[in-house]
């Protein structure tokens, strides 16, 4: 049980001399909390991994600091940290059984045997492997190889964190499912801080209390899934999360007025000026913008209409610009040109792709 | 789904059945016909049936006295060989560098030996461990240890071990290496993290990973040990004594020196059929072990 600080921790695998933009993971201070299920969110290169394995004592860090519960644990190796982690591929240990798999961390920490048994038979209840605890582990399939992984973890009766390194990449679809909500069940049960690396924005949305999304080696935004849904801080974010993605449009915001592509609208609130010279976009999602027959919002021309299953999705210019835009199910389009109105509220603007705060009253 | 049969395929199989009955099927039978005949030279045979064997298998005859006495010298040098030279290729392996331009510079060094003829390792052993101008020899004699492989059988045989070793290890260590290689990181990071001590992740990930090239190790070291001739024949040729004539040392001096075909090729039938038991006992014995109960097969699963 630990709370994990970070504090001004960086890394560059070139060594601490290399240029600060080249870093893999660019300075950060921030805290994680005991018991919260953190998902690292961010497209493959973006550090995620690096981070984790900074956590557990893999990678040491180039500069900075990091604490476990207020304890400097930055040059302790991997062995004294009490964390636990699943990797991509399930890691098992071929010659043994189940049993002897999931006791091999207790075993190395020199536990009596009859310790070892009770703490085994626990762990496989709680993991459903108690049927197969006798068998060699290389014979099963990959999500029970996947818990035994998970099992040497938790096996371990002081283990602060557990870290996974997109532990669904080799699990088929429908045990996919069943397994995150064993995931979540047994964050639930157990109180501990699990951080869980994926470039999957589901398995993210399903798993984590906090959302934390990376790109290029930094944290653009944490928060709850809603929070990254509705009010993305940074356009990085409104790309990433959702699907289809958020809508940037290059706007032009004076006041209340936004101009987008030669048309005006008004907007909810007021912006503050924004500096000559900065690039700035209006964000809105595209179940935040509607297709009608007009006559008021903006003019748009139709390219497609996809259906989603869900959802159907028109993919429209405005200008020339694309945008994504929801079309209720019945509407029927004669021709190609729509209107496109806007949930005013659910308007964010941007200014060098990060988001502008309004200026209340 | 109609399958097309067209017997003229068989025709496409044709030039490799004429290359292997011409360089296997043939010889092999010569020798089989050679066994179960006497001959006089003048190219004159007399059939003899069973009786080589017999003579063969009966260790009170002359033929069959030599026969087991060599066989048993072949068996000690085997289980010495594979006794030395497998543990020494695995620690080679394990202290191989794993990145870095050192790694090609072992490679190289480590290939060597292998790359030298056998009768040229055996000259280079033969001249190394002389006692009158061998580095070896002379060196080992110069501190006053009587060494002198020419009349004392002890010497001659630890002198084929250890040419042995210095030439076929490396081997080992590359087949166990290339094992070592295909390990991914990740079984390293969560034996650390699962707090492995060197020993154990020895035994738990790299033992069993390796299992597979060990496995070839063994047969490929068997065999060759098993069947070794040249390098004793040009160091010590079978003595002193006959304390360091093997089987095949006792097939040539059958069929060249005494113009024994029918003998000399008995005898290598026998020997061919021991060396062909041996590996599948080791390969039974070998596989038979990770196939326990409760393992199910698993199709494509490494």
């Amino acid at each position: 049980m630990a709370r994990i600080d970070f504090e001004a921790l960086a890394h560059s695998y070139a060594g601490a001399d290399a240029a600060p933009e080249s870093y893999a993971l660019k300075e950060m201070t921030m805290t994680w909390r005991q018991g919260g299920a953190y998902a690292l969110l961010g497209p493959s290169g973006c550090g995620k991994t690096t981070l984790l394995n900074i956590i557990s004592g893999l990678i040491t860090p180039s500069s900075g600091r990091i604490l476990f519960d207020g304890e400097d644990v930055t040059h302790l190796p991997t062995e004294k940290r009490n964390i636990a982690q699943v990797f991509q591929f399930p890691v098992i240990y071929d010659t043994m059984t189940v049993a002897q798999n999931l006791g091999f961390p207790l075993k190395n920490r020199k536990l009596a045997p009859d310790k070892i048994a009770q703490r085994v038979a626990e762990i496989a209840d709680m993991l459903d492997l108690t049927s197969v605890l006798d068998r060699k582990a290389t014979g099963l399939t990959a999500d029970a190889k996947q818990k035994i992984s998970l099992g040497r973890g938790l096996v371990r009766a002081d283990v602060a964190a557990i870290l996974f390194d997109e532990p669904l990449t080799v699990i088929d679809p429908h045990l996919k499912w069943q397994l995150r909500s064993k995931l979540k069940a047994l964050h639930r049960a157990l109180d501990m801080t699990m951080i869980y690396v994926t470039h999957d924005q589901t398995e993210a949305l399903t798993f984590a209390d906090t959302i934390i999304v990376m790109h290029d080696g930094r944290i653009v935004q944490s928060g709850r899934p809603a929070d990254l849904f509705e009010q993305p801080e940074h356009t990085f974010v409104g790309h990433f999360i959702g699907s289809p993605g958020m809508n940037f449009i290059p706007a032009e915001i004076d006041g209340t007025v936004a101009r987008l592509a030669g048309q005006t609208l008004s907007l909810a609130t007021r912006y503050p000026s924004i500096p000559a010279g900065t690039k700035v976009e209006l964000g809105i999602r595209p179940e935040f913008a509607l297709l009608t027959h007009g006559p008021d919002g903006l003019r748009v021309q139709v390219d497609r209409i996809d259906n989603t299953g869900r959802a159907r999705i028109a993919r429209v210019r405005l200008g020339g610009c694309k945008m994504s835009v929801t079309v209720h199910n019945y509407m029927t389009l004669a021709g190609s040109d729509a209107f496109v109105r806007f949930n005013l509220s659910k308007i964010h603007i941007y200014a060098d792709s990060k988001r502008v705060e309004s200026a209340h009253g | 789904m109609d399958k097309p049969f067209d017997n003229r395929a068989w025709l496409l199989v044709l030039p490799a059945f004429l290359i292997v009955v011409f360089t296997a099927v043939i010889p092999l039978m010569t020798v089989v016909n050679y066994s179960v005949q006497d001959t006089f030279g003048n190219n004159q045979f007399f059939w003899n049936g069973v009786g080589w064997y017999k003579e063969l298998l009966d260790p009170g005859s002359e033929l069959g006295g030599r026969f087991y006495a060599s066989l048993g010298r072949n068996f000690i040098f085997s289980a010495i060989i594979l006794a030395l030279e497998i543990p020494l290729g695995i620690v080679v392996a394990l202290s191989m560098p794993r990145e870095g331009w050192t790694v090609a510079a072992t490679l190289v060094i480590l290939a060597l030996p292998l790359l030298i003829p056998w009768n040229v390792v055996g000259t280079i052993w033969q001249i190394f461990g002389r006692s009158d101008i061998g580095l070896l020899g002379a060196a080992l004699n110069a501190i006053g240890i009587n060494y002198n492989y020419v009349s004392n059988p002890f010497d001659a045989w630890a002198t084929i071990i250890v040419m042995d070793v210095w030439h076929w290890t490396s081997l080992v260590a590359l087949l166990c290496y290339a094992g070592l290689k295909s390990i991914p990181d990740a079984y390293y990071q969560a034996a650390r993290i699962d707090g492995a001590s060197r020993w154990a992740v020895f035994r738990a990930i790299q033992l069993p990973k390796m299992s597979r090239v060990l496995l070839i190790a063994v047969l490929l070291r068997f065999m060759d040990s098993f069947m070794i001739y040249t390098e004793p024949f040009v160091v010590t040729g079978g003595g002193p004594g006959n304390s360091t004539t093997f089987v095949s040392i006792e097939v040539v001096k059958i069929a060249l020196g005494q113009f024994d075909l029918g003998k000399a090729a008995a005898l290598s039938l026998v020997y061919n059929l021991i060396v062909l038991i041996v590996c599948w006992v080791f390969y039974t014995v070998m596989t038979g072990q990770r196939a326990e109960p409760g393992h199910r097969a698993e199709g494509g699963a490494a």
